[in-house]
């Protein structure tokens, strides 16, 4: 099933080929993978989609925690998220339609960042299965030209990250304080 | 002062404490090599870079401190990279330092140029690439931290050729500080509670006891911990040493090639105390068939380790030194109590498995006219008396040798163990060599694990090294025969080493002194020949060629189905 993984790593030559490498050693395929700086220069936040068994969940989140660069890993697969992709949509469309195009777009909540004769670039932001519905939409307008940035994603608060951390432990009542790193 | 970069990298390793260093020159590590040539580090230069690192280890192995290695760019670097994998595997701290093509060639084909940062990245530990001078100092030291430290491994410094020409000051960094690397060692107080809850509340506790004890040093506290139990205590291969294979407790290695008693207890214990192990599949077999019955306490100072393919109990995380005092003193002060509980049954259970060392300890079949391999490492035991340094290659020798040599001490037994990396033993031995001048070394090896470090006997006279050589030579890839005539009916493939070199004028050619026998009555005098011989000594005993290891658990077997004695075939695996 997909797995949703979110780091925190040093900004470092280096660091997204050790967390990937996790992955590719193993032979997973990584769905969607979103990485840039944090409000701390000095560290990246990751969010990464991947195709994973249930029981090696936890394995590959400790062992990307031990990755010397590695600040913080956490499950975020049955946690609550506020999870957001944003997608960039050339669409081509003939005249009479493109004030029935620019209604779609406002019941998507998508803007038009770039307007040409033929069509128009939109930009959409949403849960994935929101901009799947959008794509199925403007399809049916013309042929479309697609760019997603891939899941980012955000425990909903610090308070509810911690049950989700407890809750990657399993059956023990065995509190993460002992590995390393959990409480950063 | 300003110095240039070579001479901060000098600068930094002195002051880690670094006294010898195994390496290679080369186009991209001379301003190293050239700070060298008057610098009072012992350099020993190796005959292959990756019997350098393997060297690297066999001195951190033997002493417990960082082994270091050097090679230039190139074939150099992805020369060691074995004997890093090999450090990682078995948790060794060994800290590589590699010249690179300068920064402006970087990702132009240079001229011995390989992207030595990203083939060892899955390699070690931690790695770095060098392209600042200032960041050189902090650099090294963080390594050595990192090596060091947590559960220990190799750390690789890729070094651009203009930044160790470059001039800078050594500044002597503070602690190191890394956001993204902290080590528990207590272990969590409430966990180490509930594990004398679970101990006292069992009837056959089995202690399965691995590298990690010796990582640690916390032999005494496992002795204690076996003593106050009055349990079992199986080694892994990585373990041999942590508790005194004297120690009336300690029932052998377990696993493939373990002990029928110690097989058999860990099949029948109702509670395993993990120490410092990973539940390798050379010890655990079949996984849903091992250690059915017991629960599982898992001391390991590697969260990644806990549950990674047994799922556990109970878990602590932490340094298997502090843990065990902690857990010794609170067995201690309810042994009377809580625990006569089950005192009773813990006898009981410490009966049968003293049943079972006597029903089938290791055995073989002796012989007149040949020497049988058996024999040989019994002959060499006699000589080690339980305190000598071995350090072995891989194969069926290695085997023989983990059943039949007592280790009292931890850091005696040095071998390839997760890796199974052939030709570790010869240069193992120059490294534990060099670490422990005074101490006698063997390397016990196979001839084919010999044939691949011959060039290393070249290091060993020229550095005049009195390392004794025991070459275990059966003609055979010895192992890889055993399983071809247990499991491919015979089909002997690719496994017949002939034209092994005529010993003595192998010898002669090195400067080495070297014998060979074939009888059996010749081997004792002949080993103590070897240890009076002042230098280095290399000894060919021609053993009984198709001889198998046992007790054998097939691969995908369980643990308490093995094979004690020659075959039934079976189907492979």
């Amino acid at each position: 099933m997909q797995q949703l993984i979110s780091l925190l790593v040093e900004n470092k030559p280096g660091a997204l080929m050790r967390v990937t490498g996790v992955l590719s050693a193993r032979g997973y395929n990584i769905e969607s993978l979103t990485v840039a700086r944090t409000l701390d220069p000095e560290l990246s936040r990751m969010t990464i989609a991947v195709e994973v068994e249930a029981t090696m969940r936890p394995l590959l989140i400790k062992q990307m925690q031990r990755l010397i660069n590695v600040i913080q890993a956490v499950d975020l697969t049955d946690a609550p998220v506020v999870c957001r992709e944003i997608m960039l949509v050339k669409v081509e469309v003939s005249d009479d339609k493109r004030a029935a195009l620019l209604k779609e777009a406002e019941i998507f909540r998508a803007r038009v960042v770039d307007s040409a004769p033929g069509g128009y670039t939109l930009e959409a932001t949403g849960a994935g299965e929101k901009l799947e519905a959008f794509l199925e939409v403007l399809r049916s307008y013309g042929d479309i030209e697609v760019i997603r940035s891939g899941a980012m994603a955000l425990p909903r608060s610090t308070r509810e990250r911690k049950t989700s951390a407890k809750r990657e432990t399993g059956k023990t009542s065995w509190q993460p304080s002992t590995t390393k790193k959990m409480q950063v | 002062m300003l110095m240039n970069g070579a001479g901060i990298i000098m600068e930094a390793l002195h002051r880690e404490g670094v006294e010898v260093i195994f390496g290679y020159p080369g186009g991209a590590n001379m301003p190293i090599y050239d700070v060298l040539y008057d610098h009072p580090v012992r350099h020993i230069l190796m005959r292959h870079e990756e019997n350098a690192c393997f060297a690297a280890e066999g001195y951190a192995r033997s002493t417990g401190k960082v082994g270091v290695c050097f090679a230039t760019s190139g074939p150099g670097a992805t020369n060691l990279v074995t004997g890093l994998v090999d450090a990682l595997m078995d948790s060794i701290p060994v800290v590589a330092i590699t010249g690179q093509v300068p920064r402006a060639m970087i990702g132009r084909d240079a001229f011995q140029e390989a992207d030595v940062f990203g083939i060892t990245r899955s390699t070690t530990k931690h790695n770095y690439l060098v392209k600042d001078v200032n960041d050189l100092a902090r650099t090294i030291h963080e390594a050595f931290h990192i090596a060091s430290t947590g559960r220990p491994g190799p750390v690789l410094i890729d070094v651009t050729k203009d930044v160790q020409n470059a001039k800078a000051a050594y500044h002597a960094p503070g602690p190191v500080h890394l956001r993204g690397y902290k080590v528990s060692l207590e272990g969590h107080a409430g966990q180490i509670r509930r594990a004398v809850e679970m101990i006292w509340a069992s009837q056959r506790p089995y202690v399965y006891a691995g590298g990690g004890i010796v990582t640690s040093g916390a032999s005494a506290e496992l002795c204690e911990l076996a003593e106050i139990l009055e349990a079992p205590v199986a080694e892994t291969l990585m373990g041999l040493g942590s508790l005194a294979s004297e120690h009336p407790y300690c029932i052998n290695m377990l696993g493939m090639h373990g002990s029928y008693a110690a097989n058999m207890g860990i099949s029948d214990a109702d509670l395993l105390i993990a120490l410092g192990v990973r539940f390798d599949d050379r010890v655990t077999g079949r996984l849903e068939a091992f250690a059915r019955h017991a629960k599982v306490i898992h001391v390991d100072i590697d969260p990644a380790e806990i549950g990674k393919n047994r799922s556990v109990e109970l878990p602590i995380v932490g340094d298997l030194k502090h843990v065990l005092r902690r857990l010794n003193d609170l067995l201690g002060e309810t042994r009377s109590t809580d625990g006569a509980r089950n005192a009773g049954a813990r006898r009981q259970w410490m009966d049968q498995i003293r049943d079972w060392q006597r029903q089938h300890p290791f055995s073989y079949a002796p012989s007149d006219t040949e020497i049988k391999p058996q024999y040989l490492v019994e002959m060499m035991d006699q000589f080690c008396q339980g305190r000598t340094i071995v350090a072995a290659d891989v194969g069926q020798h290695q085997m023989w040798g983990a059943q039949y040599i007592r280790f009292n001490q931890p850091r005696l037994w040095l071998c390839s163990g997760g890796l199974g990396a052939m030709g570790f033993g010869l240069p193992a031995a120059i490294g534990a060599q060099l670490g422990n001048p005074d101490k006698p070394v063997f390397a016990l090896v196979g001839d084919g694990g010999f044939m691949m470090s011959l060039p290393e006997l070249s290091t060993i006279a020229s550095y005049g090294l009195p390392i004794k050589i025991v070459v275990m030579n059966n003609g055979y890839l010895g192992m890889v025969r055993q399983w071809q005539e247990l499991f491919n009916s015979r089909r002997y493939s690719a496994v017949e080493l002939d034209c092994f070199p005529h010993a003595e004028r192998l010898g002669e050619a090195f400067g080495i002194r070297a014998r060979t026998v074939d009888k059996p009555q010749h081997l004792a005098q002949a080993l103590r020949e070897a240890l009076e011989e002042p230098g280095p000594y290399l000894l060919n005993v021609k053993v009984s060629p198709e001889e198998n290891v046992y007790p054998m658990i097939p691969s995908g077997g369980a643990v308490n189905e093995m094979i004690l004695e020659p075959p039934q075939p079976v189907e492979a695996a």
